[in-house]
Parts: structure tokens; C-alpha cells; sequence
């Protein structure tokens, strides 16, 4: 077998064709089915969290195959799948700027108000 | 001393028993990472299936049978699983029509099952019913997928049509000890048919028309491919009588 699959990480997400394209049907292989994103939620009232990724060639797959490879351990009551090309992330090398000025404001958390006893979970 | 409650219960054992054995066969060589852990998925759930109905004929014997012996220590003659089930996986493409042209059987029946008299009976089904809504959605989706693919995979699936239609007329003539399960196989048929169509239709494949159809597997006449498969799935126990993990 020579299937070529690429593992991907964050950061390294190639750019690739949309789901659906013609190309994905005249070729189809590992290396050409999207890289998608997906998010579970473990259960109701929580967030969808993200679990990992994984190659599907369109949202169809791409949700069966999240729930065959992430929710086997009833991990799940909901999932979300995004192609990875939709996410914008932030630039690692532009973290200085975004992120330290937060540093020295520690002000900013709600960390110098006394409590009543009486106030419980805060 | 079989009855024909435990045949019954052994048929349907050997049927998900011998797919599931012919699908884990993937395990490892799927075409992509995520589908090999679908199929094997899908074995594992059969297994599963199997282990339900093989502890229940077991519980009936009473003879010292268990669900081990009962899948390991039976021969060729004595499983009663449906010819389908034991064709070899050839493509993916066989193994998928495979997979649906069994699950698309396994709805209809399940759904009736699950209000049979038998309480176990109807417990089982009602459990694996969900599992098989899920094998059934995604075998169709894959069916779809390659019949109305690319050329290559079309025709491909043509064969694979050809190769697996003759082995599904003996899903709808009911072997005697089938009555225990009180369903008309018409109905049955029906049900099968409609949704083999619409699939089929959607897919671009043509609907085969009337052939010969194979059958004996019921009544343990089985295709030369079942003694291979099971020298495999035996072997260990045959080799080395009541060995444990």
C-alpha cells in the first residue's frame, strides 16, 4: 500500500483545497483529504473543547470519523469539525508584543477584594 | 441437543461473528488511518453482537457450552452464518458493500426483534440496533461515495456488486429454525430492497437483475473460504486446547 499520510500539527497546517473540490475526486487520496479540526463536548452545558484532528473529504466523513476516532470512550455528546485552513491563529513571533504587556498587570485579576465568609465558590 | 431456539440464536452469532473476523482482517491495512479505526470499530461492535447471542445459546445448553467454546471449537458444518458474511474482503470497495448490503438486512430485522417475546432477544436487538443504525449510515455514505466517484471507483463497485448479489437471496429464505424469530422474510425483503435501491440509485450503480442465487451457509454448507477463515480464528485454541490470555 502506498498511501503517503502526513501527520500535522499546529502551526504546520498545509494549505490545502477545500472539501468537495473537483481534485479530491479525480485523486483520492490521504494526502489530498483535508486536514480538519475537531471539538467535542464531553456533556451538555459544557464547552466544545478540541480534542485533535484528522483527514476527512468532506464534513460528512470528517464528523463520522471524529466520532469513530475521538468519542470510542464516551468522550462525547456533541462535536464539532472545522476544516483546519478556517482556523487564523496567532504568529508565535509576534507573542511578545501580544502577550507581555498582560504581565505586570496583575491588577487586572479580581484578586484584592476581601470576601464575607459567607460568600461561597468565588 | 440443539432446539431451535439455540440454532436460531447460533445463526445469528455466526453472522456477526464471521464479519466481524473478516473486517478486523483490516485492521491495520486500512486506506487511511481514520477509516481503518471505523471498520475496525465496526467489528468490534459485530463481536460484541456475537458475544450477546453466543452467552444466551450457552445459558440454554447448559451443557458446559460457553461462548468460547461456541465460536472456537465448532466446525466448518456447524455454523449457520449466512454466505455473505464469509466472502473474502477483496477491496475496500467489496468489504464496504459487503458491510452494507448486511447491515441493510440487520435494520429491518433488529427493528422487529427488538419486540420479540423473547425478553434477551429483544434486549439484544434493541442494543444493536444502534450500533447498526450507525454501520448502515456509514456503509451507504461509502457505497454513494465510490459508486459515484471516479471511474475507476465505479467500476469497481460494479464488481464487487456482481460478486456479493448472487449471496444475498439466502438472507430471505428462512431456514426452519428461523421461525423462532416470527418475521415474515417478505417483509424483511422489502424493507432490504427499498433502501438497497435508494443507495444503490444514489450511488449511480444499476440495481442487479434477477441471477442465480447461492445458498446453503444456513444449513452449514458453506463456501471453501469459511474453513480458512476459521483455521485462523481457531487456531490458537486448536493448537493449544484451553489456553487463557
Amino acid at each position: 500500500m502506498n498511501t503517503f499520510i502526513r501527520k500535522c500539527y499546529y502551526g504546520d497546517i498545509p494549505d490545502q483545497k477545500g472539501a468537495g473540490t473537483p481534485e479530491i475526486h479525480t485523486d483520492f487520496t490521504a494526502e489530498q483529504w483535508p486536514l480538519w479540526e475537531v471539538f467535542i463536548r464531553s456533556k451538555q452545558g459544557l464547552d466544545h473543547k478540541h480534542a485533535g484532528s484528522l483527514h476527512a473529504a468532506d464534513a460528512k466523513m470528517a464528523i463520522e470519523n471524529a466520532r469513530d476516532v475521538y468519542t470510542r470512550r464516551q468522550e462525547g455528546v456533541s462535536i464539532w469539525v472545522v476544516e483546519s485552513k478556517h482556523i487564523h491563529a496567532t504568529n508565535p513571533d509576534e507573542a511578545e508584543s501580544l502577550y507581555e504587556p498582560a504581565n505586570d498587570k496583575i491588577y487586572r485579576h479580581p484578586a484584592f477584594y476581601d470576601l464575607p465568609d459567607a460568600v461561597k465558590h468565588m | 441437543m440443539h432446539t431451535d431456539l439455540i440454532t436460531f440464536l447460533l445463526h445469528m452469532g455466526d453472522n456477526t461473528l464471521i464479519l466481524s473476523q473478516r473486517n478486523s482482517e483490516w485492521c491495520g491495512h486500512g486506506p487511511v488511518l481514520e477509516q481503518d479505526i471505523a471498520l475496525t470499530n465496526i467489528a468490534l461492535d459485530l463481536l460484541g453482537q456475537t458475544r450477546n447471542f453466543y452467552q444466551y445459546a450457552a445459558s440454554l445448553s447448559g451443557d458446559g457450552t460457553t461462548e468460547d467454546s461456541l465460536a472456537y471449537l465448532r466446525t466448518v458444518r456447524e455454523y449457520y452464518n449466512c454466505l455473505l458474511v464469509e466472502q473474502p474482503n477483496g477491496d475496500w470497495g467489496q468489504t464496504i458493500l459487503r458491510q452494507f448490503l448486511f447491515s441493510a438486512y440487520q435494520y429491518p430485522l433488529y427493528e422487529k426483534l427488538k419486540v420479540h417475546p423473547d425478553d434477551t432477544i429483544a434486549a439484544i436487538a434493541a442494543k444493536a440496533l444502534k450500533e447498526v443504525t450507525y454501520h448502515l449510515r456509514w456503509s451507504s455514505e461509502w457505497v454513494v461515495r465510490l459508486g459515484d466517484g471516479t471511474p475507476e471507483s465505479h467500476s469497481r463497485m460494479i464488481k464487487a456488486l456482481d460478486n456479493l448479489w448472487p449471496y444475498t437471496g439466502e438472507l430471505f429464505d428462512p431456514a426452519s429454525y428461523e421461525q423462532i424469530a416470527a418475521i415474515d422474510s417478505a417483509i424483511l425483503k422489502t424493507a432490504w430492497l427499498d433502501r438497497v435501491t435508494a443507495v444503490l440509485a444514489e450511488a449511480t450503480l444499476p440495481l442487479p437483475g434477477q441471477t442465480f442465487m447461492q445458498s446453503g451457509g444456513k444449513k452449514g454448507l458453506h463456501s471453501e473460504h469459511l474453513d480458512y477463515l476459521l483455521a485462523e480464528l481457531q487456531y490458537l485454541q486448536r493448537t493449544y486446547p484451553g489456553n487463557e490470555w
